[in-house]
């Protein structure tokens, strides 16, 4: 199933990485591992979205709905049933791939900006059930103590669960990407009209994109559950959903790893920046400004366009 | 094959196509010609479901395909190049065709293999037979006007269709480029025994490989017959060759 896809290169950096991130915790304070196993839990978000955005062109202005319908699934069944954890593990992304589905498949209809604004307002729709709905979600309370399997319910092993977890949806997303769906959709991307003409039912495809793209947004949903043990309605607000946007175009939105840039750097800025002033979004606007004049592509599409000249010689240099 | 009877499409007040008509026999060489704005390239829309007709019926092997979606159209055998360069510029020249093969195969959905090992075989023979095998690694994007002219007759062959709709094959290309791409076409038609429906600027071009030609004009069908009844015809000398 592997062979031939990941480039003999990179595969010692990637595994290098993973050594790197399984032994850190131990050695890291706690604070570190948190904000650790969050940039993961946000990469994972918007990774996801990515699929969509930077391979399909789908504008999915309002991800975070489905982010937060995994999150309060899980969170929900956690919290107010005696139904086994893992239930609410797996229903959650169950849930907003369901979700994904429903408003997806009236988006689909509308083309681009007409396919986000339709999403905003059905989306801010769900925010405010869940806004409002003090009895079922806790309205603007959120649900809080969400009782966490014990296993998983310290820091440090949150952390190793969500890594593999985070693993584990990397490579299917990257398996995705690589496909006939992959490539189909990434066709759609560049020329809508001519894949009609080759047979391609465009609105199918795309639909199946969103499906597949808010169920990974549900994961990262119920990942954020196991590491803060709590949910809120600002998961579902539309200032998150352009966060991610920007997260992917900060990274690259047309490359694979671009997003988790992105996470990284939006994660780091809010934590580290935070601390000295409120309004660390001003830092996060200027970086922008700086962004669309000086990096179009993202911060990682700028430097593998750098590395160009030698990944094709690499390229080639397999093929042989 | 192919019929097109009394179809008519209007864009608010302007008739694009009116009353035409269209027969296309199995195997043959058909061409569609008229001066700018004749309709021809809206006439094709209208065959392969870019566009829906206001009025009139399409019947493609005795099924009528008169408003299908354009995906539909596609999968009952008719593929099509676009006039202007239609491609998928951030994919490779192997991409491209691989695309329309890999939904040929019904395998656009799969998500579980990689697709660097499917359809190689089939993608790899329609880009030799186009000459565009050695490219294969290239961004199409970056391809010269006539090898994207090209590839769009490429990307079209990857749908394995019975009739290929090539509109304006050889648009914008040199004269070597338009020598070898009518070469391509002809060979297209015996070799495989295509089914061809296409529409040229160039009479030359047109005369020397066609066996039936329809002529377009103001949206209206004039005639339709052998190239040599057509050069005969007043009402076509009149309208249109009469300017030469």
């Amino acid at each position: 199933m592997f062979r031939g896809i990941i480039d003999p290169k990179s595969r010692g950096l990637i595994g290098a990485i993973l050594v790197l991130l399984f032994i850190l915790p131990p050695i890291l304070p706690r604070f570190y591992t948190y904000i650790l196993a969050l940039v993961f839990v946000t990469s994972l978000l918007a990774m996801s979205l990515n699929l969509v955005l930077g391979h399909g062109m789908i504008f999915q202005f309002h991800h975070g709905v489905f982010y937060g319908v995994g999150a309060y699934t899980a969170a929900l069944i956690l919290a107010k049933t005696s139904l086994p954890a893992w239930i609410g593990f797996v229903a959650g992304p169950i849930a907003a791939a369901v979700a994904g589905l429903l408003i997806g498949s009236f988006c689909v209809r509308l083309t681009r900006l007409y396919f986000g604004m339709l999403q905003i307002s059905l989306g801010s729709l769900i925010w405010a059930i869940v806004f409002r709905w003090y009895s079922f979600t806790g309205g603007d309370d959120g649900i809080h103590g969400i009782p966490i399997p014990s296993l998983i319910s310290s820091v440090n092993s949150a952390y190793y669960c969500i890594l593999v977890i985070f693993v584990i949806c990397l490579v299917a997303l990257y398996l995705i990407l690589k496909s006939p769906f992959g490539s189909t959709l990434e066709a759609i991307r560049d020329n809508p009209q001519r894949c009609e003409a080759v047979g391609v039912n465009v609105r199918r495809h795309q639909l199946m994109a969103i499906v597949i793209a808010t169920f990974f947004a549900g994961v990262a949903g119920v990942l954020f559950v196991v590491l803060e043990g709590s949910v809120f309605p600002d998961l579902l607000f539309w200032v998150l959903s352009l966060e991610v946007f920007i997260m992917c175009l900060l990274g690259g939105w047309f490359t694979f790893a671009g997003p988790i840039l992105g996470a990284a750097i939006m994660v780091s800025l809010r934590t580290f920046v935070g601390i000295y002033t409120e309004y660390w979004t001003l830092i996060l606007g200027i970086i922008l400004i700086l962004l669309i004049f000086f990096l179009p592509e993202g911060v990682m599409g700028y430097f593998l366009e750098k590395l160009k000249p030698q990944v094709k010689e690499a390229a080639e240099g397999g093929a042989n | 094959m192919l019929r097109v009877k009394a179809v008519d499409k209007s864009f608010g007040e302007f008739m694009a196509v009116c009353q035409a008509n269209l027969s296309v026999g199995k195997g043959e060489l058909v061409a569609v010609i008229g001066p700018n704005g004749a309709g021809k390239t809206t006439l094709f829309n209208l065959i392969t479901g870019q566009l829906w007709p206001d009025r009139g019926k399409i019947v493609f092997r005795g099924e009528e395909i008169t408003g299908l979606p354009a995906y539909e159209i596609c999968k009952r055998g008719i593929a099509r190049s676009f006039q202007i360069v239609n491609i998928f510029p951030r994919l490779t020249v192997f991409g491209n065709v691989q695309v329309a093969v890999l939904s040929q195969q019904r395998r656009s959905n799969n998500i579980f293999s990689p697709a660097q090992n499917l359809a190689i075989g089939e993608t790899k023979s329609i880009l030799e037979s186009v000459g565009l095998w050695d490219k294969g690694k290239n961004i199409a994007g970056s391809l010269s006007h006539g090898d994207q002219k090209i590839l769009e007759i490429a990307i079209a062959l990857g749908n394995e269709p019975e009739l290929l709709i090539l509109d304006e094959p050889t648009a914008g290309m040199s004269p070597e480029e338009t020598a070898a791409t009518l070469e391509l076409i002809k060979n297209l038609a015996s070799n495989r025994g295509l089914t061809i429906l296409f529409c040229e600027h160039d009479m030359d071009v047109v005369f020397s490989i066609a066996q039936s030609i329809m002529v377009m004009h103001q949206g209206r069908t004039l005639i339709q017959g052998r190239p040599e009844a057509v050069r005969e015809n007043r009402e076509v000398r009149e309208a249109y060759l009469g300017g030469e």
